[in-house]
């Protein structure tokens, strides 16, 4: 378990004061002109020294990431982009970070900015988080009150910051989609290469973060990359906050050393799985996109990149959903289904077309009314999908789907055959979506 | 260069080649709806999916990669792309079992049945059974002008349509809107396009969704014969194709001439079909009594010779219209050369326009491919957008590559780019401000591009060769360009149609008392007072035909085989289509027997004859589709004046209603009316 002197968010739950004392109390900009003065290349290195796979879901190595920046031109000024754009299904880590501790936040934007050579950083902040973005702009009008940001700050780094309000659209939390949407256009992903380091918002080189990433990433300077690499097992390095929700006994956002085992996880920081052990159904351990694994499979395993991935899921954003045997996976399923199928933004045919599809037969299949031959066309049509699109998403509407099927694959057809025995002509129910 | 494999053949091909158009060097056929070599890449129908050894084991958009982003084996082979592996067979089904669940079945009554890009691909790329049990989509058709016709249920949301107009067009008149399943396309709350180039947005359409709407139900493509032809709307002479059924001309569609038109042409050329067919004249007509009557041609050629016995060479004058073909205009300046007259002119509007300047004096120098190679363009007294929409269209394209300033002297307009506005009249030109002249100066291939709108006032010699001079010299680039109104202008230029020693310009011939016989060859836009007996050799009952003591029914551009010599000098060759209708004839067959009648026959009896004559008398007409450059022009012939004050006005104040065919049509009456109203909707706003 991870002991409270190695905890990053020391003001998780927001019992202490969230403004510029409180933070510097809890250590934040402490020293920070020292590291700013160490320079772009000790901080690369120390960030890819640490070990740190980036937090919003698809874990590529941060350090590697700003690394790819390309030399500062000053015709093609380069960009940090901060996504906020916090909408998986399940995921709160980011606005527990931008309500309780957003001077990390804004810390780590400085020195990633350094880090990539960047004059000038945008926060892109989810349309439903009103209240995170209010405290993350009071943080930061904060800041520039102390000239610890600003054009000519203490830290000898000229550096904007700015807050970007997004609408609420999922795929906004894409990356190329976010620098479109930050750009006054649609919400739609570009099609890569080129890539945001070498194109990226207004056509200069960009980098997108996720939260988590930026806000550690002063703690992980000032303690040391060894410190941070410490934690979890080999190339899964660190401390992560877990989002725990449904049916555990206490439902929590903590900050745990990776690899944690499940059971632990569960054990130390929510008081069980509702109805004991025997009682867990599955896990969905990344947010709303990665596949289900079953109870076996998951209570020993440990909570991080690797392990999940061989288990065909994955971390994600540690968003870790648990569902005990009272729930209707099926059903749990279709509702992830309509949740993508609301959320693609339309522009490529797989995704467009098919989220729909998926979700009308899985709707139907939640009564059973559907043949035993249409769950192999499912999975068809979920690999028709996958790899297909221009962005995640059309994968992420395809995994829950597979594995529901390769998991829960008898529980489809025991519904179909029930249905099967007694017919009947209502309508397929609504399950529990709101009516468009 | 850069080499790859592709399905097993290498291929060496430039570096900045998509894998899309590589597997085409290669042979290799890849299926695609959203990407058109024209458009920006958008790589949303996921259609040309190829498998690229080397990378991520997923099938990749080949119209969206380089061809030099792919990266080569661990020892250096080359990369290796597939598109016949079973992935990307698998793909292709899949994407197109996509692209069919929500697309209505209704081919058969779906005017893009036959020539459409779903219909084809599907029969090679898909299956043939459909799994999808759901209900289809239903989405709202939407009014988007008069030209186009929505079915909004059959989009694949290509979003071709949205590029073209955000790119081409410049007028952003479509978009997307809703997201997932929910997207449609639309034009902003169902408003009409504003563009003039707004039907090619069915052209690129590649399902049924946006179909011609003049043109809904009438014919099916099979049914159709196509014939190769010229656009006689305006003076850019796109390069078109005539679809006609039996005698009637059915539709116009654009063929690719990437020196002209590239495969865009404007509204007035595609609809104004209906007009080809309405308020024709299709017998000769006499004036009896103050009133036209029917007559047989015998009755018409007599009651012109009768007119013409007796009468003095300088009392005969003749005008030739805006859609006049070379060799129409050749028979007619025969005709009157050996009745002994010089009174002919070509140039209805009265512009200063004149061969003995040198036919450099009155082309679009710089070519209109040259349009991309210039590095800066200055617009005198034209709107482009009106006078060639399609012209305009490639001013724009060169400026979105940025680095080319563009100035306007004249209307400030909204030429669907942006520019430096300077002045609105001649003064300007002396004096341009030196923020533009700093740009100017640099410029290595500056275009002056002029209009008729500065050509056509009294001070018009003056401001074509202060035009000439802000232009340069003409050296390897000639950048003074002029640009025409009419068809015919061109030709009529390089034949001398024009007034000879002492003889009258249009404006004196139309004014009352000067002559006694008038020819007037498809001449409407120009008010002939009363004094002349006047002979209309025309197609349409316009103004000329009104004002006619005697009507000789003739032949539009698609009935007749003619050359035509648009703007920038480039002789070009339409085909017969279709025949005229009743007793009408081809002009110059008209003029060949109203010759004899009248005594003075014309040394040919066959097209070819006359050709032969035409290309004897004035080789470069031979030279299908070249431009034979003309000499450097020597302004100091047409006299120069001072400059004058008063502002530029484009000649054209309505494109849809710029020619006899076009007036007649009742689509360009609705096109006209629904601009009319959106530019007073826009002032109200």
């Amino acid at each position: 378990m991870l002991d409270d002197k190695d905890r990053i968010f020391t003001n998780l739950y927001g019992f202490g004061d969230w403004g510029l004392d409180g933070a510097r109390q809890r250590g934040a900009w402490d020293g920070t002109k020292g590291l700013v003065e160490k320079g772009r290349e000790w901080i690369i290195n120390e960030m890819k020294a640490s070990g740190l796979r980036g937090r919003g879901g698809a874990g590529f190595p941060t350090g590697l990431k700003w690394s790819f920046m390309p030399k500062p031109d000053p015709l093609r000024p380069s960009y940090l982009v901060v996504n906020a754009d916090e909408s998986e299904p399940g995921t709160c880590k980011d606005r527990e970070i931008m309500r309780n501790d957003p001077h990390l936040l804004i810390e780590g934007c400085l020195l990633a900015c350094v880090a990539m050579q960047a004059h000038a950083c945008y926060i892109y902040i989810r349309g439903e988080y009103i209240l995170e973005k209010e405290r993350l702009e009071a943080a930061v009008e904060q800041c520039y009150e102390a000239n610890l940001v600003g054009k000519s700050n203490v830290h000898g780094w000229p550096f904007d910051i700015y807050i970007h309000h997004g609408a609420g659209a999922y795929i906004c939390g894409e990356e190329t989609a976010l620098l479109e949407s930050l750009e006054g256009k649609k919400g739609m992903p570009r099609l890569k290469p080129p890539f945001p380091a070498n194109m990226g918002l207004y056509g200069c080189p960009t980098t997108v973060n996720n939260v988590e990433s930026i806000a550690v990433a002063p703690t992980i300077l000032r303690r040391g990359a060894a410190w941070f690499a410490g934690f979890g097992a080999k190339n899964n390095a660190g401390t992560k906050l877990f989002c725990i929700s449904g049916h555990v006994n206490t439902r929590c956002n903590v900050e745990e050393a990776m690899s944690i085992p499940f059971r632990e996880l569960i054990e130390r920081h929510c008081g069980g799985i509702r109805g004991g052990w025997d009682n867990l159904l599955g896990v969905i351990p990344g947010g709303s996109s990665v596949p289900v694994v079953p109870a076996h499979e998951i209570i020993d395993a440990a909570m991080d990149f690797d392990t999940l991935r061989n288990l065909k899921s994955g971390l994600g954003t540690a968003a870790v959903i648990v569902m005990d045997k009272s729930t209707d996976i099926i059903a749990a399923i279709a509702r992830i289904s309509y949740f993508y199928k609301h959320e693609s933004c339309g522009q490529c045919t797989p995704c467009r077309e098919g989220t729909g599809w998926m979700w009308r037969v899985m709707s139907r299949m939640v009564e059973g009314r559907a043949q035993r031959r249409e769950i192999d066309m499912l999975l068809e049509v979920t690999t028709q999908i996958e790899g297909h699109t221009i962005c995640a998403l059309g994968d992420a509407a395809a995994w829950p789907i597979q594995g529901l099927i390769r998991h829960f694959r008898p529980e489809i057809e025991k519904r179909i055959d029930q249905y099967a025995a007694n017919p009947h002509s209502e309508p397929v129910r609504d399950f529990g979506i709101a009516a468009e | 260069m850069t080499k790859l494999i592709v399905d097993g053949h290498e291929v060496d091909v430039p570096a900045e080649f998509t894998v899309l158009q590589a597997c085409e060097v290669a042979g290799a056929e890849i299926p695609r709806f959203c990407f058109h070599e024209r458009l920006s890449i958008a790589g949303n129908c996921r259609m040309c999916l190829v498998e690229v050894k080397g990378g991520p084991p997923k099938p990749q958009a080949s119209c969206a990669i380089n061809v030099r982003d792919l990266r080569p084996g661990p020892n250096g082979e080359l990369p290796v792309v597939s598109t016949k592996s079973p992935m990307v067979k698998k793909a292709r089904e899949g994407v197109m079992e996509f692209l069919l669940i929500n697309h209505p079945l209704d081919c058969p009554i779906c005017d893009q049945g036959g020539e459409c890009d779903l219909q084809d691909q599907a029969m090679a790329y898909g299956v043939d059974t459909s799994r999808y049990a759901e209900n289809k989509r239903a989405v709202e058709d939407k009014y988007i002008g008069v030209m186009v016709r929505t079915s909004m249920n059959r989009c694949i949301h290509c979003t071709r349509c949205v590029r073209f107009t955000a790119e081409v067009a410049g007028t952003g008149d479509m978009g997307s809107i809703g997201r997932g399943e929910d997207m449609e396309i639309t034009t902003y709350l169902e408003t009409a396009m504003y563009s003039e180039l707004q039907g090619n947005v069915a052209d690129l359409c590649p399902v049924g969704a946006l179909l011609p709407k003049p043109y809904a139900f009438k014919a099916r493509p099979w049914e159709l014969t196509k014939t190769q032809s010229i656009d006689v709307m305006d003076a850019l002479g796109s390069a078109i194709r005539v679809d006609t059924r039996g005698r009637e001309v059915m539709r116009i569609l654009p063929r690719v001439n990437d020196d002209v038109n590239e495969e865009w042409i404007s509204d007035k050329t595609r609809q104004v079909v209906d007009g080809l067919k309405t308020r024709r004249l299709d017998r000769p007509y006499v004036r009896r009594a103050g009133k036209l009557e029917p007559a047989t041609w015998a009755e018409a050629f007599a009651a012109i010779a009768a007119k013409t016995n007796g009468l003095a060479p300088n009392r005969i004058g003749a005008i030739a219209g805006d859609l006049a073909s070379v060799e129409d205009m050749f028979a007619l300046q025969t005709l009157l050369t050996s009745l002994g007259s010089g009174n002919l002119d070509c140039r209805q509007d009265g512009t200063v326009l004149h061969p003995k300047a040198g036919r450099a004096s009155y082309l679009f120098n710089a070519s209109v491919a040259g349009i991309e190679q210039a590095d800066a363009i200055l617009i005198v007294g034209s709107n482009p957008r009106r006078e060639s929409p399609v012209l305009n269209a490639r001013i724009r394209k060169r400026w979105l590559r940025g680095g080319f300033p563009i100035g306007v002297v004249g209307e400030a307009v909204d030429l669907t780019y942006p520019y430096t506005y300077l002045g609105a009249g001649p003064d300007t030109l002396g004096d341009l401000p030196s923020s533009f002249t700093d740009l100017w100066n640099k410029a290595e291939r500056p275009l002056v591009l002029i209009g008729q709108g500065a050509l056509t006032r009294a001070d018009g010699a003056a401001v074509l060769a202060k035009a000439a001079e802000l232009a340069g010299p003409m050296g390897v680039w000639r950048g003074l360009s002029v640009l025409h109104t009419a068809a015919s202008r061109v030709g009529g230029l390089d034949l001398g149609f024009v007034p000879g020693e002492g003889g009258l310009t249009a404006a004196a011939m139309a004014a009352g008392g000067a002559l006694d016989l008038l020819f007037l060859l498809g001449a409407d836009e120009i008010a002939i007072e009363p004094g002349a007996f006047t002979v209309y050799i025309g197609t349409h009952g316009d103004r000329g035909a009104a004002r006619a003591d005697v009507v000789l029914p003739g032949a539009t551009y698609t009935e007749k085989s003619g050359l035509y010599v648009n703007t920038e000098g480039r002789v070009q060759l339409a085909d017969r289509a279709n025949f005229p209708p009743g007793e009408a004839r081809e002009d110059w067959a008209i003029l060949r027997a109203l010759s004899d009648v009248m005594g003075h026959k014309l040394p040919f009896d066959t097209l070819s004859g006359l050709r032969a004559k035409l290309y004897a008398a004035h080789p470069h007409m031979a030279r299908l589709d070249e431009i034979a450059e003309g000499p450097v022009a020597d302004f100091a012939a047409l006299g120069a004046g001072a400059l004058g004050r008063e502002a530029f006005v484009s000649p054209i104040t309505d494109f849809y209603q710029t020619n006899p065919i076009a007036r007649a049509s009742k689509v360009m009456a609705e096109a006209s009316a629904v601009a009319r109203g959106q530019f007073q909707q826009q002032a109200a706003e």
